[in-house]
């Protein structure tokens, strides 16, 4: 396992990145996420209108892994229907656990595609997988 | 005392040659568990291989010889912690259920409505949730001793804390996340002044320091076998023989009887009143083991060589400018444990990238959520050393710790 297939430039770059790390005014779907082994803590606001992520926003702290990963996951799901960002976790997650591993398959995640080799340090998986999971969490009380 | 070799001590150890990543393991996450010599690898195989009985039941050869093991190991652990009779030593299988035990047998009859609990703000999460379920079911408060600018527990704070209506203190004799070595001595002291019981939590210090349970006047210590070269799944409970007598059994079964009726039982005698079911007796032989193959080093010259890694480390993470160093800055005022921040680096990386030159160290929060949120510092990382331990160790952790700061500049 080399470092550089892990901590590549997107993921270094994203988790310096600080344009998804705010508050919304008025988010009607906040979801709070917590990786107790690592420590990582993260909240996700979204506005959901009429079935439709009409913005999205976290705040929080954690390893380069996690915060990278939830801002890339911000950016993805913004101005997306409710039903393409569930595809979207199922994807990203199914590619974590090596389920789904043709490239043409995870297109749709994009520069997401970046953390595909996250499975090969199986101590950090957790932290790549937190902020979808808490995504999931976060639509699934918002149907209830 | 032997003389401090450290390459034959380090031949004792068969998992210190091990490669990782195709790289020399430096392993230097003691305070979480610690390897174990070849010694202590024969005795628990030797056991398998010979005896392999249940102790205290039957006649024959092979569960006496077991029984006989057993007890040996159990004086060897009051023989270690100057512990007045072996009634006084309870086989558990780590330091967690050694608290959960006085928590329920002793916590859960003894305090009541109104009653205190005292802990210390850096308490293990071990030696915090069950005392939280005691407050809770008994109405009682829990209250912290909190830390000074170094990290230290100034007595004025014990003094505040520890009132009349004390019933328990428990607190570690030395933190697992900043080395810091409270005086339990003082502590046991005042508090026995104020009618209250101690527990001391010697899973850190106990293979680090001498520990005389009778000098620091202990009512309980607990501690863990493989934080001390031991295997893991076995514990110590040491107790005040008189607390002991007048506390119900926490687990019951086989083994910790004397009559049992269809409707009534009447307990076993001290020790065995709380070692119900089998025991690890594998277990309590490799501690043994353990233990004496730290006597025939020492504590002196552990000690020894313990305060020059810890200098030499504070000094070596000192020359890092992105570095913040928590606890005492005086080494002789804390246990070979270290934990430390890197700025712009979140300790999850510092560990995952380390490991890939071979390091092991701990990231996160060492079980101490308490304390890292007094701290304001969610997550950590933390080197901590052992006998086996060297400086050219240090010198790769620095040198990959320099390589972690290039990823995120
Ligand atoms: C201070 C302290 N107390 C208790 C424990 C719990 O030990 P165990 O997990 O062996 O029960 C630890 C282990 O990290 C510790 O450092
Ligand atoms: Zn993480």
């Amino acid at each position: 396992m080399s470092l550089e297939s892990i901590y590549t430039d997107i993921i270094l770059e994203n988790s310096r990145s600080d344009h998804n790390r705010k508050h919304l005014d008025c988010a009607n779907c906040i979801e709070r996420g917590h990786n107790p082994s690592c420590g990582d803590d993260i909240v996700i606001e979204l506005i959901i209108k009429d079935g439709t992520v009409v913005d999205a926003a976290f705040t929080g702290s954690g390893c380069a892994i996690s915060q990278a990963s939830t801002s890339m996951m911000i950016d993805l799901i913004r101005s997306k229907s409710v039903d393409e960002a569930k595809v979207l976790a199922d994807t990203f997650l199914a590619m974590i656990k090596k389920i789904i591993e043709e490239e043409s398959d995870l297109e749709i995640l994009e520069d997401a595609i970046a953390f595909k080799n996250i499975s090969n340090m199986p101590a950090r998986v957790k932290c790549a997988v937190l902020a979808w999971h808490t995504l999931k969490e976060a639509i699934k009380r918002k149907q209830a | 005392m032997r003389n401090f070799d450290i390459e034959k001590i380090r031949n004792d150890f068969p998992a210190l040659s091990r490669y990782v990543h195709e790289k020399p393991l430096v392993y230097l996450d003691n305070a979480a568990t610690t390897h174990k010599p070849q010694v202590v690898l024969d005795s628990v195989a030797d056991y398998y291989r010979s005896f392999n009985a249940n102790p205290h039941r039957g006649a024959h050869f092979l569960g006496v010889t077991a029984t006989e093991l057993y007890e040996a190991s159990r004086e060897t652990v009051r023989d270690f912690i100057n512990a007045s009779s072996s009634n006084e030593i309870i086989f558990t299988k780590n330091a967690t259920e050694a608290l959960n035990l006085i928590a329920y047998s002793y916590g859960m009859v003894n305090i009541e409505e109104g009653d205190e609990i005292v802990l210390c703000i850096s308490e293990h999460h071990s030696n915090i949730v069950p005392w939280q379920n005691v407050a809770k079911s008994k109405k009682a408060s829990l209250k912290y001793m909190y830390l000074d600018e170094n990290h230290t527990l100034d007595l004025k704070e014990v003094y505040r804390k520890i009132t009349d209506k004390t019933k328990l203190v428990s607190i570690a004799h030395m933190s697992n996340v900043l080395g810091t070595i409270y005086p339990v001595k003082e502590i046991v002291e005042y508090a026995h002044q104020k009618g209250a019981v101690v527990v001391i939590d010697g899973a850190q210090s106990v293979p680090h320091m001498k520990t005389d349970v009778r000098y620091i006047d202990a009512d309980f210590l607990v501690f863990s076998g493989h934080k001390l070269m031991g295997p893991m799944g076995i514990g110590v409970l040491y107790g005040r023989e008189e607390l002991l007598l007048g506390m119900p059994p926490f687990l019951m079964g086989g083994d910790m009887i004397e009559y049992v009726e269809e409707e009534t039982t009447t307990y076993a005698e001290l020790p065995y009143k709380f070692e119900a079911g089998t025991p690890n007796v594998g277990g309590a032989i490799g501690l043994a083991a353990a233990i004496e193959y730290l006597s025939e080093i020492g504590f002196e010259a552990l000690h020894k060589h313990e305060i020059e890694l810890t200098t030499y480390a504070l000094k070596r993470l000192k020359e890092l400018p992105y570095v913040t160093i928590y606890g005492h800055k005086n080494p002789e005022q804390r246990g070979p444990v270290i934990s430390f921040s890197m700025k712009g680096c979140h300790p999850h990386d510092v560990a995952s990238i380390v490991d890939t030159y071979g390091v092991a160290l701990r990231a996160g929060h060492h079980c101490a959520q308490p304390l890292m949120a007094y701290l304001k510092a969610p997550a950590s990382s933390r080197i901590s050393f052992y006998i086996y331990n060297t400086i050219q160790e240090i010198d790769i952790l620095i040198d990959s710790l320099k390589k972690v700061r290039k990823w995120f500049l």
